[in-house]
């Protein structure tokens, strides 16, 4: 957990990371957070009693965070978490990859339930295409462009990100193609571009896994300047 | 009741009634609620002077730290003629005085110890008067001979062995707060009228030590009064009566702080709360027409400028302790009334405003007030403002203004006093880290392997029991409170009969307030090992005499700075405990005896004489400053640990908790407007758990290493860190001390 986020929803944010995700995106930088076991276990209100104790630093603008990993994983812990917080009046982010997105039951239900005590959504679209989307993460991107429609049609606000990798994620036509899509959408309160950095990259080191993205370099500020110009931001 | 001229369209009576400036301020200010738009930019005389002094501050660093001293003049009120900037320029100076008659020419000053004044002579090349020499030992006694003098064995084993450190025996001890505002409020000729009228209702006759004393006193003050008189007139002003205008009252407070700081070398010298109170006469002259915003800001950083020029010749050693040359020329802005009314006023803004003016500095050490009721517009400028040259520190107006009233001034770097009411016996600090060595080694000391505290059993078991460790602790702590009082009365005493504060107390009233502060050093490993001690094994290293010269730690304990009230508990009961023992002993002249939490960067030093402790810290390795937890074992990002930070009761250590905290630029936002609010708001939420002290440094560690590569870089030369309680520029650390800032937590997220 890190007690003072100021960059993973407005203002000062306790953020929880929760452990555990599908996906295997070739510049995450969080790969400890993959593995289901690891961290430290917590119920839901011994959680929230600990957020809590930071209030004081949120006032009108912070709040909590759930990240990860893949928070969709842990719904129900998710959903009890939130709606401890909502009983207190605090504001809520749900920062997802969307990939355990789907309208099947039993999920769809829980997934109705859980976004009436979000209030935000940190969306990664991470490629539009869906034969490159599972090239780099290893999985399919149908549901998640689904999740945010439905996010669109619940009117829970979204805060879409895309983490630029030169060569990677970069691309002009699939920047329009996202372009066109976000515009589709009602609730997009703000785009941005994070840029790539190695800064995980010893973590992948530290766990003996090959780095996919050797000698990729982040980002120059015009490639950046680029992208938010496509977006519009 | 008196009535001046020059107190023209001024409200209230109480003020005129009696010396209260306090009563003036609150009849008089002006609160500002706006934003920094009015603010003007530097003025071509404020370039070219500031231009000069940088360049004088650059061969001084050239020549090794200093640029001239003086050799046979002892420094008093009339001991030189007038000195400027520069001679060509000095009709731009609109505020006058310096120490001596060059600038940054460093005094000569014996009465603290005449060995102290010679050898920091001698460190850098120059020779010290032999008829001085003379003079100050076959003539006259000084208060580090008196001390040394008087000193037991005891006390003497343990300043060598530095279980208690620090103590003002070898320098002035500071940190008394001249009210200067009385300068420019009443002149010179109504205080000594005053200081008179006490001196004859002194006693009903019969001649007690308590009276003689205090005659005498009294006699040393009115003698100071005069001399501030003649020393304004070495510079052209007649200062017998009171200012008329916005520059004479700035003028003449600083004469007040200037006669202070040409007669006492103290450990902190600052000036105190005097934004409001020149705001008022500021005011008067805008609205009268007679003065410009360029001008009134021209005038504040002028001040300014003096204050930033304030030196003493010290030793090596004194700077290895006092990392920085710092002199604590502490000036404080902002806070809010016993109404309720912020105390914010547009002169706040304008002293603030010298660090855009004239870039950062480390001098005069700028304090806001902090309330979380303070106008948005003010908190979101001081943030700015520290986020642009981390130069400012940060002190709880709700959590002092119960204590202290709305008139306190901070006197050193942290600790509150009354001004105008109250003066401070500075008494440095026990080590609480190596006294627990002491308790399981029986008073015999890890690194020298001499017995210096009490022959009580060691313990001799394997592994630590905590309640048979507390048990020990509790009887050691009893054993160093007593020495280290006891050391700080006679040190106290000589102090004030060798090196009496005669300037300074001549503008305090007679009958004043006396706090005796202690401290605490080495807070955070004590809290630490002893949770180590109770959640985790620690087993002990013993040597072939059975001396525990290292321990093993098995096993996960938690650690104070993680917000975990497991370890915060051990915290809160070991300052408690501390300050309870400190209490039931005499302390001198009847003083009131508070503590603090707040080493600056003594911690270095401190820490090189303290053995290997069961939290793992490493024999030698710097102590963590203040009430900073240690080094690393914060893993729960800032607010964790700065809530761990405010668990310490302000009440339980009214002479200050010192907290220093980094945050790297890009985690705390991403535009500057993010980022002034988001500091803001951490601010806000850190200060309203009743939290005292935070020092705000902006910077990422890689700027910190480059500067320490790169001492050369122009960006360099001005660029200030904040350390515990003060400021210093970082190029002007040792590179140990620079490593250990560096080593530090540098909050940032990823």
């Amino acid at each position: 957990m890190e007690t003072f986020g100021l960059v993973d929803g407005p203002g000062v944010r306790f953020v929880a990371f929760l452990q555990g995700c599908k996906m295997r995106c070739k510049y995450c930088h969080n790969p400890e957070t993959w593995n289901m076991d690891g961290g430290t276990e917590w119920t839901a209100s011994q959680l929230f009693q600990r957020a809590y104790r930071y209030h004081n630093y949120w006032k009108n603008n912070g709040g909590i965070t759930v990240s990860g990993g893949e928070p969709l994983l842990q719904i129900d812990f998710v959903t009890e978490f939130f709606r401890l917080a909502k009983e207190k009046g605090v504001h809520t982010a749900l920062d997802t990859s969307g990939n355990p997105f789907t309208k099947k039951e039993p999920f769809y239900s829980k997934w109705k339930t859980l976004i009436r005590y979000t209030d935000l959504v940190l969306l990664d679209l991470k490629e539009m295409d869906s034969e490159n989307h599972k090239s780099l993460t290893g999985q399919d991107n149908t549901n998640i462009l689904e999740m945010a429609k439905d996010l669109s049609e619940s009117n829970v606000d979204i805060w879409v990100r895309r983490v630029l990798v030169p060569g990677l994620t970069d691309d002009e036509a699939e920047l329009n193609k996202l372009y066109e899509f976000l515009n589709s959408l009602s609730n997009v309160k703000k785009t941005e571009i994070l840029p790539y950095h190695t800064l995980g990259l010893f973590k992948w080191k530290n766990l003996h896994i090959p780095y996919p993205l050797d000698g990729v370099c982040p980002p120059t500020k015009e490639q950046i300047q680029a992208a938010e110009h496509i977006l519009h931001i | 009741m008196r009535n001046f001229d020059q107190w023209e369209g001024f409200e209230g009576r109480q003020w005129k009634e009696e010396i209260n400036v306090r009563d003036f301020i609150q009849k008089n200010y002006t609160p500002y609620y706006g934003d920094e738009t009015f603010l003007a930019g530097p003025t071509e005389s404020t370039n070219k002077l500031w231009g000069e002094l940088q360049k004088l501050q650059k061969e001084e660093r050239a020549k090794g730290g200093v640029l001239d001293m003086d050799t046979d003049i002892v420094s008093g009120l009339t001991s030189h003629g007038p000195g400027y900037i520069s001679e060509e320029l000095k009709d731009l100076e609109t505020i006058v005085g310096l120490q001596t008659d060059k600038p940054l020419k460093r005094a000569f000053m014996p009465y603290g110890g005449i060995r102290m004044a010679e050898q920091s002579c001698e460190n850098y090349g120059y020779t010290p008067s032999p008829e001085l020499h003379k003079i100050f030992t076959e003539y006259h006694r000084t208060h580090n001979e008196a001390v040394f003098d008087c000193y037991t064995s005891e006390m003497k084993a343990c300043r060598r062995n530095k279980i208690i450190t620090g103590l003002p025996d070898t320098y002035g001890r500071g940190r008394i707060v001249g009210d200067y505002r009385r300068v420019a409020l009443y002149g010179i000729d109504v205080l000594i009228e005053e200081k008179e009228h006490d001196k004859a209702n002194c006693g009903s006759g019969s001649m007690s030590e308590d009276i003689v004393r205090q005659r005498e006193e009294l006699a040393l003050q009115i003698n100071s009064l005069k001399g501030m008189k003649e020393m304004a007139k070495i510079y052209g002003y007649d200062i017998s009566a009171p200012a008329s205008n916005a520059k004479e009252a700035i003028q003449w407070t600083y004469f007040g702080y200037l006669a202070a700081v040409k007669t006492q070398n103290g450990a902190a010298m600052s000036i105190g709360r005097v934004s409001t109170f020149l705001d008022i006469y500021i005011e008067r002259d805008l609205k009268k027409g007679l003065i410009t915003e360029e001008e009134a800001q021209e005038m504040i950083d002028h001040i300014t400028m003096k204050f930033r020029m304030v030196k003493f010749a010290r030793i090596p050693s004194y700077n290895e302790l006092f990392s920085g040359d710092p002199v604590w020329a502490t000036l404080d802005v902002a806070g809010t009334g016993v109404d309720g009314r912020p105390m914010v006023t547009k002169t706040c803004f304008r002293f603030l405003h010298t660090l855009e003016n004239m870039g950062p500095s480390p001098e005069p050490n700028l304090t806001v007030l902090y309330s979380s009721s303070l106008p948005e517009t003010f908190k979101e400028y001081a943030a700015k403002i520290s986020i642009l040259t981390s130069s400012v520190q940060y002190e709880n107006d709700d959590a002092m203004k119960p204590v202290w009233g709305d008139d306190y001034a901070i006197c050193c770097c942290v600790s509150a006093t009354q001004t105008g009411k109250e003066m401070q016996f500075f008494g440095a600090r026990a080590n609480l880290a190596k006294c627990l060595l002491y308790a399981i080694n029986g008073g015999v000391d890890m690194k020298t392997r001499v017995q210096v505290g009490p022959e009580y059993k060691p313990i001799t078991s394997e592994y630590l029991d905590y309640d048979e460790v507390i048990h020990k602790y509790d009887q050691m702590m009893d054993w160093l409170v007593d020495i280290y009082v006891n050391t700080l009365n006679l040190i106290q005493y000589m102090h004030d009969k060798y090196y009496y504060e005669a300037s300074q107390m001549a503008l305090i009233d007679t009958e004043v307030r006396r706090t005796f502060a202690t401290g605490i050093a080495g807070f955070s490993h004590a809290v630490d090992s002893l949770s180590a001690i109770k959640y985790a094994k620690v087993k002990v290293i013993r040597d072939e005499t059975g001396l525990a010269v290292d321990f093993e730690t098995e096993g996960d304990f938690p650690r104070y700075g993680n917000d975990d009230d497991r370890a915060d508990e051990i915290a809160v009961t070991l300052l408690k405990t501390f300050l309870e023992k400190i209490k039931k002993h005499h302390t001198y002249r009847n003083s009131e005896p508070t503590t603090s939490i707040l080493t600056i960067t003594s911690n270095v030093v401190y820490g090189k004489a303290t053995g290997n402790m069961p939290d793992g810290r490493r024999a030698g390795a710097p102590l963590a400053p203040g009430a900073n937890p240690s080094y690393g074992a914060e893993q729960n990002g800032l607010l964790a640990s700065l809530n761990s930070v405010a668990k310490l009761p302000y009440e339980w250590a009214l002479d200050g908790i010192s907290n220093t905290q980094t945050i790297n630029p890009d985690a705390l936002g991403h535009s500057e407007e993010e980022r002034k609010k988001n500091l803001v708001q951490v601010m806000d939420g850190y200060f309203d758990q009743g939290a005292h002290h935070l020092n705000v440094n902006v910077f990422g560690k890689e700027k910190l290493i480059d500067a320490m590569e790169h001492p050369e870089k122009e960006e360099y030369a001005n660029f200030t860190i904040r350390v515990s309680g003060y400021a210093v520029k970082f190029i002007d650390l040792t590179k140990e001390q620079q490593m250990d800032v560096i080593s530090r937590t540098c909050h940032a997220e990823m």
